[in-house]
């Protein structure tokens, strides 16, 4: 039954051409991005090396988990079979294929931090397990079955490695959906998304442990998991919205109008509001408790030169959105709603930095040529392999059985 | 003059119904609801219908509720018999958030629904007011207030040109269903 009487002629074999401005630029920040970086490693100062290194790995997981919530994003709306997100779903499927890469990427700095002693040195050093060394670390050792290299290494591989391969297949299944027609891959997809979820549920926790928890291999918290998963659910739908409001205005997706990005919007806002609650759940546990061994996390924050920022992190991330994305008409304007994202953006990236910082370089924490960057050469990395891989395909699957939904989708 | 305060034009299809209101509302006659027993996507715009009003009335009682459970904690832990928990100081504000947050949605949620139910006229034990029983069911209604448009034939072509089932004169705005 048809309510409506929209006529659309749309054109869904509509293609993106990756050229000109676009591909400059982002070649530019790869180049400036490396630059910095070498700059940084070919420092004569031990700090320095160290300060890059934190950098990459901030940027490496920031790079890997905006991917991965690509992924997720996909296995979500199939799962759910949804019919709104349809016709821009070949944007966080362009972000899910490229995550081999950037999984590639995090763990060649995980490796190449570990084995130069530049990350991870809280767990591992010489001796530390060792009751004879003077550098015995009794905490330390007792964590030993768990945080040991090759199981952290193994751990790595595996989890990346199947997340990988699960995205690529999704997004694969609905490039060939485009050819064959047809529910096979819809289907398909359907039954690997539900496995991919769960895999990606209960691994996501353990995996942001490893990579970014154990920096402070004395503290630990349950909630790190959730905190980490919330913080790259929001940030993955961030880079959903920039890109296909900066597609929009570049005139393509016209079927995509401010419906869907109302509900990105709510999702966004929602999301923020999560984040909100995982990160004031850990607080205040450990507020409330006021253990030595879990306050110490909290400590090192709250020393001068992190404070500012800390805070800083939650009035980005919490108080903006709320302010900004609780108003129905701000939520259906593209560039209220760039601002949002690209302000969130930030505020994760300030996140991760509050999170990796004191349990790498401590107190010789910096902000300057090494951590602008660095971030401007990943995102110079990430825009070129995305919109290279968005300029693949048409920029519609022309026959996922719900598209026509998804261009009717009004709220 | 005729007895008529409402006339309801009765349709088997939405379609057929929003072709209904175009028609009318190009003969200039004013609409004075319609009935359906499914959302239809958008005919609050094609009506001129106001947003709704229950997100402010959801802001006051949450906001009562902030404020209710506050005072609560702060009577309570810190004002009538501050005790010594772990070394905290008597008004340790992060520890009064869960429960202040609580109260406020519940206080939010609770009187929202009150409100929808006093505005809509839905309390236990009363019968419920529509005006026409089938808008629950399998129809759509579109209702015109007959004395505020008086020319009944030009509404009465205009509905079953559209494709109206039935075109009802009610004598009375409610049907019950006692």
């Amino acid at each position: 039954m048809g309510t409506h009487n929209h006529h659309h002629d749309y054109n869904f074999s509509e293609q993106y051409t990756f050229a000109g401005t676009a591909k400059v630029i982002s070649l530019v920040a790869i180049v400036l991005g490396i630059a910095a970086i070498a700059f940084g490693m070919l420092s004569s100062e031990h700090i320095i090396v160290e300060r890059t290194y934190a950098n990459l790995l901030l940027m490496g997981y920031y790079f890997t988990c905006v991917c991965a919530a690509g992924a997720f994003f996909v296995a979500l709306q199939l799962v759910t079979q949804s019919a709104w997100s349809a016709g821009l779903i070949r944007i966080p499927q362009a972000m899910a294929s490229i995550l081999p890469i950037a999984s590639l990427v995090l763990l060649v700095i995980v490796g190449l931090g570990l084995y130069t002693h530049n990350l991870y040195h809280h767990w591992h050093a010489d001796g530390l397990m060792d009751p004879n060394s003077p550098n015995y670390d009794a905490l330390v050792a007792g964590k030993q079955a768990f945080l040991n290299v090759p199981g952290f290494l193994i751990r790595q591989i595996l989890f990346m490695g199947s997340y990988s391969i699960f995205a690529f297949i999704l997004a694969k299944l609905s490039y060939n959906e485009d050819l064959e027609g047809g529910l096979t891959s819809y289907k398909k997809g359907f039954k690997l998304s539900a496995i991919f979820l769960v895999v990606f549920g209960f691994t996501t926790p353990i995996w942001s442990f490893d990579t970014i928890m154990s920096l402070e291999a004395h503290w630990f918290s349950t909630m790190f998991g959730w905190y980490n998963f919330a913080a790259m659910w929001v940030s993955g739908l961030c880079v959903i919205t920039v890109i296909l409001i900066l597609l929009k205005k570049a005139g393509y997706m016209a079927w995509v109008n401010e419906n869907h990005l109302h509900d990105l919007g709510k999702l966004i806002f929602g999301f923020s509001i999560f984040w909100t609650y995982v990160w004031f759940a850990q607080f205040m546990l450990i507020y409330y408790s006021n253990i030595p061994e879990e306050t110490v996390y909290f400590y090192k924050r709250f020393e001068p030169e992190y404070k500012l920022w800390f805070w800083l992190s939650i009035v980005i991330n919490f108080v903006a959105p709320l302010l900004l994305l609780v108003d129905r008409d701000l939520k259906r304007k593209q560039n209220a709603m760039l601002f949002v994202a690209i302000l969130l953006l930030c505020g994760h990236w300030l996140d991760y930095y509050i999170m990796i910082m004191p349990g790498t370089v401590d107190t010789e924490r910096g902000f300057g040529v090494i951590e602008v960057g660095t971030a401007i050469g990943f995102v110079g990395l990430f825009t070129f392999l995305v919109m290279n891989k968005l300029s693949k395909h048409a920029l519609v699957p022309k026959n996922h059985p719900f598209l026509d939904e998804s261009l009717h989708h009004q709220i | 003059m005729s007895n008529t305060k409402y006339i309801l034009g009765s349709f088997a299809d939405p379609d057929e119904m929003m072709d209904g209101i175009d028609k009318l509302q190009a003969n200039n006659i004013s609409i004075y609801d319609c009935f359906t027993p499914m959302p239809i996507h958008g005919i609050e715009a094609k009506l001129g219908v106001r947003p709704s009003r229950l997100p402010i009335a959801a802001f006051c009682f949450g906001g009562l509720g902030l404020i209710l459970g506050f005072s609560l904690l702060y009577f309570t832990m810190s004002y009538d018999w501050p005790m010594n928990i772990g070394g905290k100081p008597s008004m340790p504000l992060p520890n009064f958030v869960p429960v202040t947050f609580e109260v406020t949605i519940l206080l939010c949620a609770l009187g929202m629904v009150a409100t929808f139910f006093f505005r809509n006229h839905l309390f236990p034990g009363r019968a419920p007011r529509v005006m026409d029983l089938r808008a629950t069911d399998d129809r759509f209604i579109i209702a015109i207030d007959a004395r505020d448009n008086a020319d009944h034939t030009l509404i009465d072509n205009l509905l079953k040109e559209a494709g109206a089932v039935e075109v009802k004169y009610n004598e009375r705005k409610y049907v019950s269903y006692e």
